[in-house]
């Protein structure tokens, strides 16, 4: 009797113990704090896309040097590309987002939009000087929310040897582009190679081709976009453009042309130190052709823009903004543009640094001349983008005509 | 025919009704209510664990699907109600019937030949030959491998221009041009079967070749004796008793093939052109890369309904193969 009476209390305390433990660990996480005593602010954090080991540390060093300008060390954090947004998302509804977020530029005004982010002339940074793209990028409803210190955009890297050997001029319509890529495809080699799949990525490798023959994101349904998809339906029909297209990404082109499998490629200056690094590659870098002679080449807008989230401490925020005021100042904004290839966003440094920078000088006019992907349709750029990568596949696929994915594009576009 | 009387579990005695309330019985009564509430303490771990990870998720994702939940709500937390909007609109678009038919084409491919080609290997291994044990060890590597891991190799290796399959079966010549894995419509949509179909080989086969072991030699001594050859005992011995086992097997595979996503994603991504695309692909699509929450998570519920009714059917083929 005495022993089945005590026997059950002993599970029971146990029970208790283990609760009381896990309640106290769970207890324990609320209360760690994130180190900023009430008054002075001593550090603040970081979260961008830079996972590329060397690009993380160049990063760092930078959001250091600027930070010691504001009196605080940044705690750098990187996550991969795809994932940042979810990752921005979950951390608003937690309230834990970073002090300083850098943001791919069309993705600004969808987080804009929720109210996660300060608009920046609250702390006395304004856009004068900038060009004029990317300060349209950086705002929302007429306030700016985000800068970038250097922008990009893309254009055709080609294989100088290999237009050589196939005495092939570098193209500059979508004519000479289809007999150029003919006349560079090999056996295990193709003429042409672009990022064509299902990602926001493979959207904005389309758009210059879209844009320059007159097409619009807002009515994708046009001749002038059937038109340019017909030209990426064409090259892969013929052979000059590998059918993979359709998985690869903007890193896997950028693969195939550094390994001499791919003569030509749409790629932006970004990859310049990488193809430089490769041995035995002679490249040049042109402006991607036109349908015809005389129209203007129209290339979307890159760069990703620092912003400063909402978060509860003004203090930090004021913080952040200085050292995104110092990430934005003419001279660390010109080292940055040297060490990637990229254009300054300020018109005066960019014009400085193509006298400095001549290889350069092409990207600085074509940058001045770039769109951004935002500017028309604001945050139902997305929306759009789906029903081109969608279209894009369809038509490569040979499910459908250029003409047929385009129309369900539109529909996908408009269908909110 | 395990009908017998089953072995109660040790239960302390009900204290006696005859009135008289001695010392011992107060302390028998105390000692049955503790022993009640440890019951319920012991099941408390369990029953919080489900609620917090099960049952909140699926309520939230209930509520969710009928909420305009956009990348605003995680700032705002404000999720309008819109009724059955989201489901009008899942309903209605014309890829969500595309992909329900690609789940249903790629579980049956994948169910089937997981089914055919376990049974196959776990009736070859019944077979005692030398290093046999190892062999079938080895057998489960593609289940240790994180499937991102084997998801990327086999990308890779069906890659059209510089695949090594494609190299083989050139090499063989069988093919002149190579096969278009990856980006074809139609076999995008077989190579991710077939990559699925070699991740759950191994499952099928363990399962199976235990239900086999547990098929008593002596009644293939009587059908040999009887004069039945290899397909006879097959068909009249090893068939008839595996069946519970099979239809475990069969119902898990759907219920677990119904749902993948990572392996989709990794290999093809959805694509090209939705080609691969399923209801769960589909539904992480609307969630996490349009931010269409709410749609995503009616996708998401569909899918929920899906499984539930296979899940049904396994519960009864489980108690069935109980009863036999």
């Amino acid at each position: 009797m005495l022993s089945a009476a005590g026997r059950p209390t002993r599970p029971i305390s146990a029970l208790l113990g283990t609760l009381a433990l896990v309640l106290a660990a769970t207890g324990c996480g609320g209360a760690a704090g994130s180190g900023s005593a009430a008054g002075k602010v001593t550090s603040i954090t970081a979260l961008d896309y830079y996972t590329d080991a060397s690009e993380h540390a160049q990063w760092s060093e930078r959001l250091t040097a600027c930070g010691r300008t504001a009196g605080v060390t940044v705690e750098h954090r990187s996550v991969p590309g795809a994932s940042l947004v979810p990752q921005v998302l979950r951390q608003a509804s937690s309230r834990t987002l970073p002090d300083l977020l850098m943001l791919d530029n069309p993705d600004l005004q969808r987080i804009a939009q929720t109210g996660a982010l300060t608009p920046l002339d609250r702390y006395g940074i304004d856009s004068r000087g900038f060009a004029p793209g990317i300060v349209s990028a950086g705002s929302y409803q007429g306030r700016l929310y985000g800068l970038a210190p250097t922008v990009s955009t893309v254009a055709l890297f080609y294989n100088k040897d290999m237009l050589a050997e196939a005495g092939v001029a570098v193209p500059r319509t979508w004519d000479e582009l289809k007999t150029a890529a003919a006349g560079l495809t090999r056996p295990g080699r193709y003429g042409m190679a672009v990022d064509a799949n299902a990602t926001f990525e493979g959207a904005w490798q389309f758009l210059p081709f879209l844009w320059s023959n007159g097409g619009d994101e807002r009515r994708l349904d046009t001749p002038q976009a059937a038109q340019a998809l017909q030209l990426w339906v064409d090259l892969v029909k013929s052979g000059s453009m590998s059918k993979s297209v359709l998985n690869w990404t903007q890193a896997d082109v950028h693969d195939q042309f550094a390994a001499g499998k791919a003569a030509m490629m749409v790629n932006g200056p970004w990859r310049t130190a990488a193809l430089n690094r490769t041995p035995d590659l002679h490249w040049g870098v042109a402006p991607l052709p036109v349908r015809r002679p005389g129209q203007t080449l129209v290339t979307p807008l890159g760069g990703e823009v620092w912003t400063v989230p909402r978060n509860s401490s003004e203090d930090r925020r004021a913080k952040a903004a200085r050292v995104l005021a110092c990430l934005n100042d003419p001279t660390t904004m010109l080292a940055t543009a040297k060490q990637y290839f990229t254009v300054p966003s300020r018109s005066a440094v960019a014009s400085r640094y193509a006298r400095q920078v001549p290889s350069m000088a092409a990207f600085v006019e074509s940058v001045e001349r770039s769109r951004t992907r935002t500017g028309r349709l604001g945050v139902r750029w997305p929306q759009a983008a789906t029903g081109i990568y969608t279209a894009v596949q369809a038509a490569l696929t040979g499910e459908r005509t250029p003409k047929e994915a385009l129309g369900d594009a539109q529909r996908t576009a408009t269908d909110s | 025919m395990r009908s017998g009387p089953r072995p109660t579990p040790d239960r302390p005695a009900a204290p006696r009704s005859d009135g008289e309330r001695t010392d011992g019985d107060r302390g028998a009564a105390r000692a049955h209510r503790r022993e009640r509430i440890a019951r319920w303490l012991f099941l408390l771990p369990a029953t919080a664990y489900l609620l917090l990870f099960f049952a909140l998720p699926l309520v939230k994702n209930i509520v969710m699907s009928f909420q305009q939940y956009s990348a605003t709500t995680f700032y705002t937390g404000e999720a309008p109600f819109t009724g059955l909007r989201n489901y009008a609109k899942v309903l209605s678009s014309d890829l969500f019937w595309q992909a329900l038919l690609t789940t249903v084409l790629f579980t049956v491919g994948s169910v089937c030949g997981q089914f055919v080609l376990g049974l196959a290997l776990a009736l070859f291994f019944r077979r005692r030959f030398p290093l046999g044990d190892v062999l079938r060890s080895l057998l489960l590597l593609p289940w240790l491998l994180p499937l991102v891991v084997s998801g990327t190799t086999w990308k890779w290796m069906l890659d059209t221009d510089t695949g090594v399959v494609n190299r083989a079966l050139r090499d063989l010549h069988l093919l002149s041009s190579g096969v278009p894995w990856l980006t074809g419509t139609s076999s995008a949509l077989v190579s991710v079967i077939l990559v699925n179909i070699w991740v759950g080989v191994p499952f099928n086969t363990a399962i199976l070749y235990g239900g086999l072991q547990d098929i008593p030699a002596h009644l293939y001594e009587a059908a040999k004796l009887d004069g039945a050859g290899p397909t006879a005992s097959f068909r009249y011995v090893t068939w008839p008793l595996l069946r519970p086992v099979a239809g475990v097997v069969l119902v898990l595979g759907v219920v677990y093939t119904v749902k993948v996503l990572d392996i989709i994603l990794v290999v093809t991504g959805g694509g090209p052109a939705d080609a691969t695309q399923t209801l769960s692909t589909l539904s992480y699509e609307l969630s996490f890369q349009r931010f269409e929450f709410g749609r995503g998570a009616a996708t998401g519920n569909v899918l929920v309904v899906l499984s539930l009714a296979f899940a049904l059917v396994y519960l009864r083929a489980g108690r069935r193969a109980l009863n036999v």
